[in-house]
C-alpha cells in the first residue's frame, strides 16, 4: 500500500481539505495520505468529511512548530 | 544564457516580457537569448469566458495573436514540446525540432476533464471553453425555468468561478423575469460554500438573501442523465433542468508522459518556483502546472511570472536570484452584474474580503481590457 504526503501548509485556497481531497482521487483503495495543514479547522473538518465519504481516519498530531499532521485511508 | 520557456498562456507569457525588458541588454549583446514555444499562435483571456456564457462578450474580444503579444527579440514557435530531456537539458518539439536550454521555464497550464465524472460532460455546460461559454448562453437564453444546480470538481482552474457563475446567473434569470419559475441549487466539495473562510462567510448571506440554496460537502460522482440527477461521493443527490459545472481539471497530458508529475502537477518549491528533484536547478515552474496547494488562477501565474523573471533577470546579471515568491493571489469576485469584490492573500495571510460595490465591479470591467498590458508585462 502507496503512502503520500500532501503539504498544504499556507494553503488558504484552496485550504487543505480540498487538496485532500483532489488526492484521494488519484489513490488506490488501501493507501494513505498524511496531510500537514497549519489551519487549525482541518483537524474538525478533515474528520467530518473523510467519516461522511466513508474513508478512514488514522490519526491526528500536532507538533511543536504548530503543524496538524492529518493521517487518512482511502476505504472505497 | 539560453532560456526556453514552454507555453504561451499567462504565465509564460508575463515571465518571457518581464525578463526581455529586464535583459534587453544581454539579449542585444547574445549574452541571453529567450525561445518560446507554445502549442497555438492565439493567446485568450480566459477569464472571459465567464461573460461569453452570460451573452456579455463575444469571444473573438478574449483572443490576441501571440507574437502581438511578446516583446522583440523573443524567439516564438508553434510547435508544442512532446519531450522533456531535463538531464541533457533539451526538449524534442512536435515538429522534431530540439531546441537546448541553460533554463526551462514550464508553463504549459491546466485542462477541464468533464469527461473524468461518468455522464457531466454530455449532460452540463460550462464555461472552460469559448466554445463551451457559447453553449452555455445558448442554454442559459433557453432556459424557461426550473432547477438550475451548480456542481464542481477537484481541483479546478479558477476558485471564484462556482460563485461568480452562481450570482452572474442569478442576475441574468432576474432580468429576464423568470426568479419565480427558478430555483438555485449550488454544490460545494468542503464543508462550506467556498474555499476561503472569509469568502464563504461573505457569500453565504449573499446567497440567503436572494434565496439560493445550498448543500456543502458535495462531491461529484457521477451524473444521471436520464433522470436528470447528480449523485455525490456523499450520498446525496439533487435533480436538475440545467446543470452548470466546474469541471475537475489535471495539467497538461505531456508532463504526465514525460513523468514530470503525477495528473500533470509538477512538485515545486514553493518560494524558489524550481522543480522539487534531481533535475531541477535549471528548471522553473509557474501557473496551474505547479502542485503547489494555491489557487490555479491566472493571478497566480501573474505573480510567480514576475518574481521568477526578476530572479532569473539578477541571475544573468549577477549570478544569483533576489527574490522569494510569497504565495500573492489576487482574485476579483463578480458578485452579479453591477457589483464585485476582491480577495487577495499570500502564505501567511488569508483575504478580508470586503462588500461588494459598484466601483470594483467598474474596475474588474476594464482590467478585462487592460489585460493585455498585462501580458505585455506592463501592468
Amino acid at each position: 500500500m502507496a503512502e503520500r504526503t500532501v503539504d498544504a501548509r499556507g494553503s488558504f485556497c484552496p485550504g487543505p481539505l480540498m487538496e485532500l481531497i483532489s488526492n484521494m482521487k488519484s489513490m488506490q483503495v488501501g493507501d494513505t495520505l498524511e496531510l500537514l495543514s497549519t489551519d487549525a479547522g482541518s483537524a474538525k473538518d478533515v474528520p467530518e468529511w473523510v467519516h461522511k465519504v466513508g474513508h478512514e481516519m488514522v490519526d491526528t498530531d500536532q507538533d511543536s512548530e504548530g503543524t496538524f499532521h492529518i493521517r487518512v485511508r482511502k476505504a472505497k | 544564457m539560453r532560456i526556453l520557456v514552454v507555453g504561451g498562456g499567462m504565465g509564460g507569457t508575463i515571465f518571457a516580457n518581464h525578463l526581455a525588458r529586464r535583459i534587453h541588454h544581454e539579449m542585444k549583446t547574445g549574452k541571453a537569448r529567450i525561445t518560446m514555444l507554445s502549442a497555438t499562435h492565439e493567446h485568450v483571456y480566459q477569464p472571459g469566458w465567464l461573460y461569453v456564457a452570460m451573452g456579455r462578450a463575444t469571444p473573438d474580444e478574449l483572443v490576441r495573436e501571440q507574437q502581438s503579444l511578446l516583446e522583440p527579440g523573443i524567439d516564438f514557435h508553434v510547435d508544442p514540446v512532446e519531450e522533456f530531456h531535463l538531464a541533457h537539458n533539451h526538449v524534442k518539439c512536435k515538429s522534431g525540432k530540439v531546441h537546448e536550454y541553460d533554463l526551462i521555464v514550464i508553463s504549459t497550464g491546466s485542462r477541464p476533464l468533464p469527461e473524468n465524472i461518468p455522464g457531466l460532460k454530455e449532460n452540463s455546460v460550462n464555461c472552460y471553453s469559448a466554445e463551451n461559454a457559447v453553449e452555455f448562453y445558448k442554454q442559459l437564453s433557453d432556459f424557461k425555468g426550473g432547477r438550475i444546480v451548480i456542481t464542481v470538481g477537484l481541483p479546478h482552474k479558477c476558485p471564484m468561478i462556482p460563485l461568480e457563475v452562481t450570482f452572474a446567473m442569478y442576475d441574468f434569470i432576474k432580468d429576464r423575469g423568470l426568479l419565480d419559475k427558478t430555483e438555485f441549487y449550488y454544490t460545494y466539495p468542503i464543508g462550506r460554500v467556498h474555499s476561503l473562510e472569509n469568502v464563504a462567510k461573505w457569500a453565504a448571506p449573499e446567497f440567503d438573501a436572494k434565496g439560493i440554496k445550498y448543500e456543502t460537502l458535495f462531491n461529484m460522482k457521477e451524473v444521471d442523465g436520464k433522470n436528470a440527477k447528480v449523485l455525490s461521493e456523499e450520498g446525496g443527490e439533487v435533480a436538475y433542468d440545467l446543470l452548470v459545472a466546474v469541471p475537475p481539471h489535471k495539467g497538461q497530458e505531456v508532463i504526465e508522459k514525460n513523468g514530470l508529475g503525477e495528473n500533470g502537477w509538477i512538485p515545486t518549491n514553493r518560494h524558489s518556483l524550481h522543480m522539487e528533484g534531481e533535475h531541477g536547478k535549471n528548471v522553473i515552474v509557474l501557473g496551474d502546472t505547479t502542485n503547489l496547494p494555491i489557487s490555479k488562477a491566472g493571478s497566480t501565474a501573474h505573480f510567480e511570472a514576475e518574481t521568477a523573471a526578476e530572479n532569473v533577470a539578477a541571475v544573468v546579471k549577477m549570478g544569483r536570484p533576489v527574490k522569494s515568491y510569497d504565495g500573492k493571489v489576487f482574485c476579483f469576485i463578480e458578485a452579479g452584474k453591477d457589483r464585485a469584490t476582491y480577495a487577495m492573500f499570500n502564505y501567511q495571510n488569508p483575504p478580508q474580503p470586503k462588500a461588494p460595490t459598484g466601483a470594483v465591479h467598474a474596475f474588474k470591467m476594464a482590467y478585462n481590457k487592460l489585460y493585455w498590458a498585462t501580458a505585455r508585462g506592463l501592468l
